[in-house]
């Protein structure tokens, strides 16, 4: 009986394989599990969340589909930029997926998330599109900012994701007042404004803090903690570089950012404390395995076996990969086929977005203002090419 | 304030025509308004400054001998870091806007008649100057000379050792004209006593050699003929309200916070404080702290919070104390405001305002002192305004929180208590300037002159000296430097084939020098002399007052370079 049951699920999602490539979530289970962090929470003035999270099987797949979508699509950017499809900045977020994914499992989209550089991912959970994604990054009017933006600037307001930003630090005054925005409205959201360990030392950070603090934002102040801020390991920049204690009045908690679990639990609960009480922060101890940018190999500040080492002992995906396959939510060819699957999507995006063209010239002058009141522009030879803005 | 038909002299002053008998109306009066105060006179005296001011060695003049000028009281106004407000009040003041009604734009003033002290000794010179307040602040102040019926007035200056205290100088004169003046006195004293003016002698002034007698009764007829002219003119003023640039801008965010509950206010001392200037007063108290928020000294950080909740869709109005302070947040305005429309396509709109002093005060020194026009006008993205008078300041303001965009929006400090009249229309609460238009403020056909801010009221006083010489010149107020109205500027230049740019910030890369450079493209044909401008010296600005005066633009600067360019070809 169990084995007729058995092929009959086989072959009901053989059969919807050809029909939709997310066989494995629509029919998994929603039934609970609770699952124990890899290392419980450590709290700064604040009693930290259980280790214990609940998850279902649904969600854990759909966490290692979106990490390996992600993964896959940060790895191919590599190779583009390689080709020089992708110009100027490329900063790679690879190794780092579940800190986007995990947040998402937390919040809806009327959250806001604002985040600096290494924003590819982030988008992609907020709700973006790999077709926009790619074509961003080749600079094509596909893209997400019409191919004006770049890799640094990718947009999704209606999916409450507020960029994207170039200047290291200037996101959290930003996503301060994004939270401002939403306590003034009376929205009941929160907003997660996300910065490095390089950004941790930014003084804007600390005005911003202490505002936040005095106002009682629903501000949440995600520290990537990748332990280098570009070249600079952290030891070397901060005196101190335990981040979520620097807040120092502002609660902290310091959380496994390799263990999407561990960061769907913090969030969750920062979520419920800020909108009661006021700023957070959540320290998430992750690791990058590209360089800081496309220019930058990542060796030479640190050694190949620590990068190994770690992907081999902290891999986000592998970890619940083997969640999965403990749980034997399911088998470990429906997980590389699930990886096969991403890995087309991605290729398909990346070919879609290559046939986009380039933006139109006319988009050199268009968005300047909301309301251009008829004003002239004027390009590089003024007497050959001039605008009115409209 | 010549008559008709006047003569002029080699300043270009009325004088009553030489041979009949000298009628009161018709004595040569000069109003302190044409002649640039004190504090601007250049370092070369000419007989007018001599006759004018006190001078001490050095060039300087000092403010107590001052001659005798009615000036706004500050009593009310605004704690302005650092500025002294006998100063500021003095300065500037647009010859046709005065408040002759001596109410007082400034909060409201009022002159009551125990102000106006009865006849005391004009001996102190220490409370000289308070009385001068108390007397009938907003009305012109008369310079009283006396055509002897031949003599060059001038030509008398030497003979009288009293005018280098400041005293007018008063010729002899002849029987029938004193005479005559009596007559007038008596008059003139009986309409006074009707509208129960006190009079007060203003003997120190007129002290000359032998002629004390005389010159008390002619100090009483200047005072008499003051009031008078105050009464008169109020009773038959026609230009209904008058604001300051202080309220107007107060009732602008006033009516646009009760216009849209997205509007809110955020800088340091906005609220409990009433702001530092004023500006916010009366704010907190009508739309509660959730709208009026104080912050900390952290610029870069709240402008960051204003920049988010813009992004979120809430429109604030970040105020920064003075401009020097944004420096420290610049960042969050370039990078973060006036990019982010064009670097999302669009999605991300940033409907914010920010606002503040910009410029010299008097003498805050080098940190608190720089122009940022030039600067923040170099922005892609940006909306820079910059108005002068109330109604600019009302229009503008009202314009720029409604305007999607971000907008720095550059007040000037001295301004602040500076009251023009307002028109009906101007104070209605849906009354809008647009953004991107210069105002013609006088017309003329000689010379145009540009400026912003506070230069516009320098450069409508150096068009009324120049006018007295025959040239006319054209004032345009800038209102917005980006985008510049360069279609008003074509025209006028085209209208009168000279341009002086005049503005308050250094002119290498400057707003006079785009507007040099956009004259030459489109207007060369047009020009019959190269574009002249003023600018401020390209220097920090210095805290020493002869120096600050070096340092900025001055009316005789303006006037200067209006010569200069009309003088190009023979210009009669």
């Amino acid at each position: 009986m169990a084995q007729l049951t058995q092929r009959a699920a086989t072959f009901q999602r053989t059969l919807s394989a050809a029909v939709s490539s997310t066989r494995c979530l629509s029919t998994a289970s929603t039934s609970p599990i609770s699952v124990e962090t890899s290392l419980p929470f450590t709290g700064h003035k604040i009693d930290p969340p259980s280790r214990s999270v609940e998850t279902t099987p649904q969600e854990l797949l759909s966490f290692f589909r979106d990490m390996a979508l992600m993964r896959r699509m940060e790895i191919a950017a590599d190779s583009l930029y390689k080709a020089k499809l992708i110009r100027g900045f490329c900063h790679l977020y690879d190794g780092q997926e579940a800190v986007a994914v995990g947040m998402e499992a937390a919040i809806t989209k009327k959250d806001c998330i604002i985040t600096a550089y290494r924003d590819h991912c982030i988008f992609l959970g907020r709700g973006g599109t790999l077709l926009e994604s790619f074509a961003e990054l080749m600079g094509r009017k596909d893209g997400c900012s019409k191919g004006k933006g770049g890799s640094m600037h990718f947009y999704k307001k209606e999916g409450g994701f507020y960029g994207g930003h170039g200047i290291v630090g200037a996101q959290v005054p930003l996503g301060c007042g994004l939270a401002f925005a939403q306590k003034y409205s009376k929205d009941e959201n929160v907003t997660f404004a996300m910065y490095g360990d390089g950004a941790a030392n930014q003084g804007q950070l600390f005005e911003a803090l202490n505002m936040a603090a005095l106002w009682d934002l629903p501000a949440i102040l995600i520290c990537e903690n990748n332990h280098y801020g570009m070249g600079t390991a952290e030891w070397r920049a901060a005196k101190s570089p335990a981040y979520y204690k620097r807040g120092d009045y502002v609660p902290g908690l310091k959380v496994d950012g390799m263990d999407a679990l561990a960061v769907k639990q913090a969030c969750k609960f920062a979520k419920e404390h800020a909108l009661k009480n006021g700023p957070i922060i959540l320290e998430m101890d992750t690791y990058r395995y590209h360089g800081h940018s496309m220019s930058d190999p990542g060796s030479t500040y640190r050694t190949r076996d620590e990068i190994s080492g770690v992907r081999q002992e902290r891999d986000p995906i592998e970890r619940i990969r083997k969640l999965i396959l403990s749980h034997d939510l399911a088998t470990e060819k429906e997980l590389k086929d699930t990886e096969k699957e991403v890995r087309k999507e991605v290729d398909e995006a990346i070919a879609q977005a290559k046939e986009s063209p380039l933006p139109d010239p006319s988009e050199l002058f268009t968005n300047v203002y909301v309301k251009g009141l008829g004003v002239e522009a004027f390009g590089a030879d003024r007497k050959e090419l001039r605008a009115v803005l409209p | 304030m010549g008559c008709s038909g006047s003569r002029l002299d080699e300043d270009g002053m009325g004088m009553p025509p030489k041979s009949r008998p000298v009628f009161l109306h018709e004595l040569k009066m000069r109003r302190h308004m044409t002649r640039p105060s004190h504090k601007d006179a250049i370092s070369t005296p000419s007989k007018k400054e001599l006759l004018l001011y006190d001078k001490d060695d050095d060039g300087s003049s000092t403010y107590k001998n001052a001659p005798q000028t009615a000036r706004f009281s500050p009593k009310g106004g605004g704690e302005g870091e650092g500025t002294n407000k006998h100063e500021d009040d003095r300065k500037h003041k647009d010859v046709r806007n005065v408040d002759v009604r001596g109410k007082g734009g400034r909060n409201g003033h009022k002159v009551n008649k125990s102000e106006i002290s009865s006849a005391g000794d004009a001996e102190e010179d220490e409370d000289y100057d308070e009385r001068m307040i108390g007397r009938a602040p907003g009305s012109p102040s008369f310079r009283v000379y006396f055509n002897d019926g031949g003599e060059d007035i001038h030509n008398d200056i030497g003979k009288h050792d009293d005018f280098k205290s400041g005293g007018a100088v008063s010729s002899e004169v002849s029987f029938t004209d004193y005479y005559r003046i009596l007559v007038e006195f008596i008059r003139v004293s009986v309409v006074a006593a009707r509208q129960g003016f006190a009079v007060k002698e203003d003997v120190r002034n007129y002290k000359a050699k032998g002629g004390m007698q005389r010159q008390s009764c002619f100090g009483k007829l200047e005072s008499l003929e003051r009031g008078i002219r105050a009464t008169a003119l109020r009773a038959f003023s026609s230009s209904g309200k008058e604001m300051t640039v202080r309220d107007a801008l107060n009732s602008a965010l006033d009516e646009e916070m009760s216009a849209d509950p997205k509007v809110f206010l955020m800088g340091e001392e906005v609220g409990e404080y009433q702001g530092a200037y004023k500006i916010t007063r009366g704010l907190l108290k009508k739309y509660g702290p959730e709208r009026v928020r104080d912050t900390p000294i952290t610029e870069a950080g709240f402008t960051g919070i204003g920049v988010g909740a813009a992004y979120y869709g809430l429109k604030p109005v970040i105020e920064f104390m003075t401009f020097n302070f944004s420096m420290q947040a610049i960042d969050h305005i370039i990078n973060s405001a006036s990019k982010s429309n064009y670097m999302s396509a669009g999605q991300i709109s940033v409907p914010i305002v920010f606002r503040g002093p910009n410029g010299a005060a008097a003498g805050v020194g080098a940190q608190h002192s720089q122009c940022f026009a030039a600067w923040y006008g170099s922005c892609p993205g940006l909306k820079v305004l910059v108005p002068y008078s109330s109604e600019d300041a009302r229009g503008l303001l009202k314009a720029a929180i409604r305007d999607p965009d971000p907008v720095v929006f550059l007040e000037n400090e001295l301004l602040y208590g500076e009251s023009f009249p307002v028109s009906a229309e101007a104070l209605d609460s849906s009354f809008c300037l647009p953004i991107g238009k210069a105002k013609i403020e006088r017309e003329g056909n000689d010379v145009t002159i540009t400026a912003f801010s506070k230069m516009v009221g320098y450069a409508l006083k150096a068009a009324e000296i120049l006018a007295k010489e025959g040239i006319t010149a054209e004032v345009i107020n800038l209102r917005s430097i980006r985008p510049l109205d360069t279609s008003t500027i074509n025209a006028s230049v085209r209208k009168t084939n000279r341009l002086v740019t005049v503005e308050e910030g250094v002119p290498q890369h400057a707003v006079g020098a785009e507007i040099c450079t956009t004259v030459v493209e489109e207007s060369f044909d047009y020009l019959d002399a190269p574009v002249e401008r003023i600018a401020g010296a390209d220097v920090p600005m210095p805290y020493a007052a002869n120096l600050e005066r070096m340092a900025l633009p001055q009316v005789d600067d303006i006037v200067r370079a209006a010569k200069r360019a009309c003088y190009r070809e023979k210009f009669e």
